[in-house]
């Protein structure tokens, strides 16, 4: 069946870099280049299907990667290692390699229940006021962790190298790389279906024209729960991925630059593409990574870089399209979506 | 002693809300001419900060070594004015170059919007990456006097800033209310389309919007500098951002609103201050924020725009 | 059994009254005009009607359950369907996709089965694209079905937001101004397909209209609106020769319209 070839394709793509990756072949860099590109195609991808599928503008995604990000670290730290804030662990340290993904999910969770705090005012309000309501939400929530002493507030948390070690220790394999790939193949499947649906297709039948929608029989109140919560729940994986391949957070990372960054990822590739979303995100990691020695001055180049292409190409890389729009060969390679005819 | 302590962060929060008041007068008027928050406003706001900084320094003498010693309210004067011909300068050079291509081509607001949070961060960042991290001190140019009546303690700047909000509100209410450049403002919150089809020039009207804005902001920044003199390119991005959420409290759009929202906000983070730990006082700032919007999203004097199908 | 019942419906938009004191009944398999000049109330009483405005005074019963207080998408469950004055469709999705998304609250599954691809999403889907297929190759649309909206003539387009309606099965079919913007020729077809519509699928009418061939030449009943009230109700015959509507509405020099031509 076409739905296959393609998850097997990338199974043994990422099975064979975590193979060079234990073998040495890939250095520590090249793994944590792949990781933080993973980790910003999720949050990409996220939250293109509020920002971009439901044409909302979005602009607090940080905030639900930090509640990821500590809600799964916490869990990781206390039930699994021993640490200085928690004790010693709960639970066994080697069955951590085994509950990491109930950890995650916990995270993504916590997330989600937080993405309600969006997704109920947005009932009533749209676009400029529904964006300082999520601002507010970043705010509020990253506040709220400098607040909790006990996690360390504003000096930060730590302890989940411990986390990765006593998974390491069952088996020796690169464990965030292989989570991260599990991870990124998951979300992209995830939206991927979603959208391709009837039922997920209200989501942009919303966006382009809401009242219609709702009188003609979409239950938009349970399409933008629906929205919110899945976009900020996989951002709350991201987060709590990004924590251990860390190994330290602060709340200081999760602030409207982070959110920025996001922003930046999903325009560029254009809003309502998912492979836009996961182009653009490769693309803005590396160029980060390119323009580190810069410094602060990418922080000029890139918002010029935005602007010019708000000017010239608003619709940004892909714009509505998809790969499959671009190149129909591959259309026999990657699964069919429903309704184009 | 209760009521003195009242009356005390009275003065506090009106002092200030009044920064607040006069930054958010800026996003107000923008948003109701253009539908856009400009979200590189509260960074003008900084410009103005340093450009007072600057420029001050430069009529005292620090720069070159000829200059007359002139009387230091003078120099006051002096900054505060071409402070603000400064920041509508580049206001107006924002808007010529990243928001009117866009309004040409009919680009969706959502573009604009972007563009400006990105014209933000460069002014930001570009501050950051030329003058570098270390805080600048504003150089002391008015006789800071403390005097107190009834036990509350106030200074000739808090009285300085209170006033001057009273004033530009007062002046703001008359430009638009009694003028034509004012009555065609209003004319373009209503009904964007018909505006240029009645000969109103638009592209002057939205100049001089930004004029307004933009020097008030740096009046803002000049007067925040003279309160507190420590400097830093980042104070541009928190007090925008309040001040933003203080115009939409009291209603986008709405001169008043943005005056009452102003006054509103620093209220709250004064009392929240007052009685709790400062490092809430954020968190309960945007959290009134967030119920407030719940229970009524268009602000106090916001009128919600009714669609028709 | 009555379909639709509205009894001294009245709403008001500030100190305007839109609609005084409406009532109407329709029955099964009717086809009901509302005319009236601009500004009568007509669209109001259908966004009371859809549920998108909550009417201040008086009841709306469907199928003798109130509807007061239920959200738009709510009634629409209940089987009532209508186009708009100006038409919304979809811009970003296929005339195809226009009209599967419309059947979106009688799909019967929700997101975990649209991720997992379960039988029940599998049937479910496999059930709106039969159906869709149906009503694209009924109003003739085959040919048009991977386009987008925007890039067909206006006439096709409201054909579209037609099938769009018709395809969640409704009882009641509310049709706002459908010959808006038509020349003569589209607007025979219209007369056509309206009447056809009825037959083919046994449901009710309610049209806002104001081409009074469409009206005169479709309608069994008409009720005019002026100032939100009504001022008469009956065949079109009689409407037609009423004074008190010819003043209102038709006009007093020869109403060539009114004849039906």
């Amino acid at each position: 069946m076409r739905n296959y070839g393609s998850i097997l394709s990338y199974a043994t793509l990422c099975a064979l870099a975590v193979a060079a990756a234990k073998l040495g072949i890939l250095n520590a860099y090249i793994q944590l280049i792949l990781m933080y590109i993973g980790i910003n195609i999720i949050l990409s991808v996220s939250l293109n299907l509020v920002n971009g599928y439901m044409g909302e503008f979005s602009v607090g995604h940080a905030g639900f990667m930090a509640v990821g990000a500590y809600v799964t670290s916490i869990l990781n730290v206390w039930l699994f290692t021993e640490s200085p804030v928690f004790g010693p662990p709960l639970l066994s340290p080697f069955s951590a390699v085994f509950l990491f993904p109930a950890t995650l999910l916990a995270g993504g969770v916590a997330a989600a229940v937080v993405g309600l705090l969006v997704a109920v005012p947005s009932f009533k309000t749209r676009g400029d006021y529904l964006a300082i309501i999520t601002l507010a939400v970043n705010y509020i929530v990253k506040s709220s962790i400098e607040n909790i002493q006990p996690i360390g507030g504003a000096r930060g948390f730590m302890g989940m190298r411990n986390v990765i070690g006593s998974m390491q220790a069952v088996l020796n394999l690169p464990w965030n790389l292989i989570w991260v790939f599990i991870c990124v193949g998951a979300t992209v499947w995830i939206i991927q279906r979603l959208v391709n649906s009837t039922y997920g297709k209200g989501i942009i039948a919303l966006r382009d024209d809401e009242i219609a929608a709702e009188i003609m029989g979409v239950n938009t109140r349970r399409m933008k729960i629906v929205a919110f919560m899945l976009s900020s729940g996989l951002a709350g994986v991201a987060g709590g991925l990004f924590a251990h391949v860390l190994g330290y957070i602060n709340p200081g990372t999760f602030t409207i630059m982070k959110s920025t960054e996001v922003l930046v990822m999903v325009y560029l590739g254009g809003m309502g593409s998912l492979s836009g979303s996961v182009l653009s995100a490769i693309a803005l990691t590396i160029a980060l990574e390119v323009f580190r020695p810069l410094q602060l001055v990418k922080w000029v180049v890139l918002p010029l870089l935005l602007i010019l292409l708000m000017i010239f190409r608003p619709e940004g890389i892909m714009g509505h399209r998809e790969l499959t729009d671009v190149f129909p060969k591959l259309r026999s390679w990657l699964p069919p979506k429903e309704g184009r005819i | 002693m209760f009521l003195e302590t009242v009356l005390q962060n009275l003065l506090n929060a009106l002092q200030w809300g009044s920064f607040y008041a006069l930054i958010a007068l800026g996003y107000t008027m923008v948003y109701g001419v253009l539908l856009l928050i400009n979200f590189a406003h509260g960074d003008i706001f900084m410009v103005g900060a340093y450009a007072g900084f600057f420029v001050a320094s430069l009529l005292l003498g620090q720069y070159t070594g000829f200059l007359p010693s002139l009387p230091h309210a003078l120099i006051f004067g002096l900054t505060v004015a071409i402070t603000m011909i400064i920041t509508s300068g580049v206001g107006v050079a924002i808007e010529r170059v990243a928001y009117r291509p866009l309004r040409r081509k009919g680009a969706s607001r959502l573009y604009v919007v972007i563009t400006a949070f990105m014209c933000g961060l460069i002014l930001e960042n570009g501050n950051l990456a030329v003058l570098g991290a270390s805080r600048r001190s504003f150089p002391q140019l008015l006789a800071n006097t403390a005097h107190s009546v009834a036990g509350v303690a106030f200074t000739d700047i808090k009285v300085l800033v209170i006033l001057t909000t009273i004033l530009v509100f007062v002046l703001l209410e008359t430009i638009v209310r009694k003028t034509k450049l004012g009555m065609a403002m209003r004319a373009i919150s209503c009904d964007r389309m018909a505006v240029p089809l009645m000969g109103i020039p638009m592209d002057a009207v939205i100049v001089f919007t930004f004029i307004l804005g933009s020097s008030l902001a740096g009046l803002a920044g000049v007067l925040f500098a003279t309160a507190y003199p420590v400097l830093d390119p980042y104070m541009g991005a928190i007090v925008g951002w309040k001040a933003f959420i203080a115009a939409v409290l009291g209603g986008i759009g709405e001169i008043r609103g943005a005056i009452a929202g102003g006054f509103l906000l620093g209220f709250v983070e004064i009392f929240v201050a007052a009685f709790c730990p400062s490092t809430l006082r954020d968190l309960i700032a945007f959290s009134i924020l967030l119920i407030f919007l719940s229970i009524k999203p268009t602000g106090i004097f916001g009128v919600a725009r009714a669609t028709k199908i | 059994m009555t379909l639709l019942e509205i009894e001294n419906l009245t709403h008001y938009f500030g100190g305007l009254k839109a609609v005084c004191n409406l009532n109407l009944r329709l029955d099964g398999s009717e086809l009901m005009g509302l005319i009236g000049p601009n500004g009568a109330g007509k669209t109001t009483v259908f966004n009371l009607m859809s549920g998108f405005y909550r009417p201040m005074e008086g009841e709306i019963r469907f199928l003798g359950r109130s509807i007061r207080g239920l959200r738009p998408h709510e009634v629409t469950t209940l089987g009532i369907a209508r186009t708009f004055q100006n038409i919304r469709l979809w811009n970003s999705l296929s005339v195809f996709e226009n009209i599967c998304i419309s059947q979106h609250c009688q799909l019967g599954y929700g997101f975990f089965h649209s991720v997992l691809r379960t039988p029940g999403f599998v049937r479910s889907e496999r059930r709106v694209k039969k159906r869709t297929e149906e009503l694209i190759d009924l109003l003739g649309l085959r040919h048009y079905a991977p386009e987008f909206p925007k890039n067909l003539p206006y006439g096709l387009q409201r054909r579209v937001e037609i099938g769009r309606a018709l395809a969640l099965r409704p009882k009641l079919l509310l049709l706002d101004e459908p010959a808006a913007g038509m020349n003569p020729g589209e607007v025979d077809e219209l007369i056509e397909t309206i009447r056809w519509i009825r037959d083919e699928f046994k449901l009710t009418i309610c049209l806002i209209e104001h081409h009074m061939r469409v009206v005169m030449n479709v309608c069994e009943r008409i009720k005019v609106l002026d100032f939100g009230e009504t001022i008469a109700e009956g065949r079109p015959d009689e409407i037609r020769l009423n004074p008190r509507v010819i003043e209102a509405y038709l006009g007093d020099e020869e109403p060539a319209d009114a004849r039906g031509n």
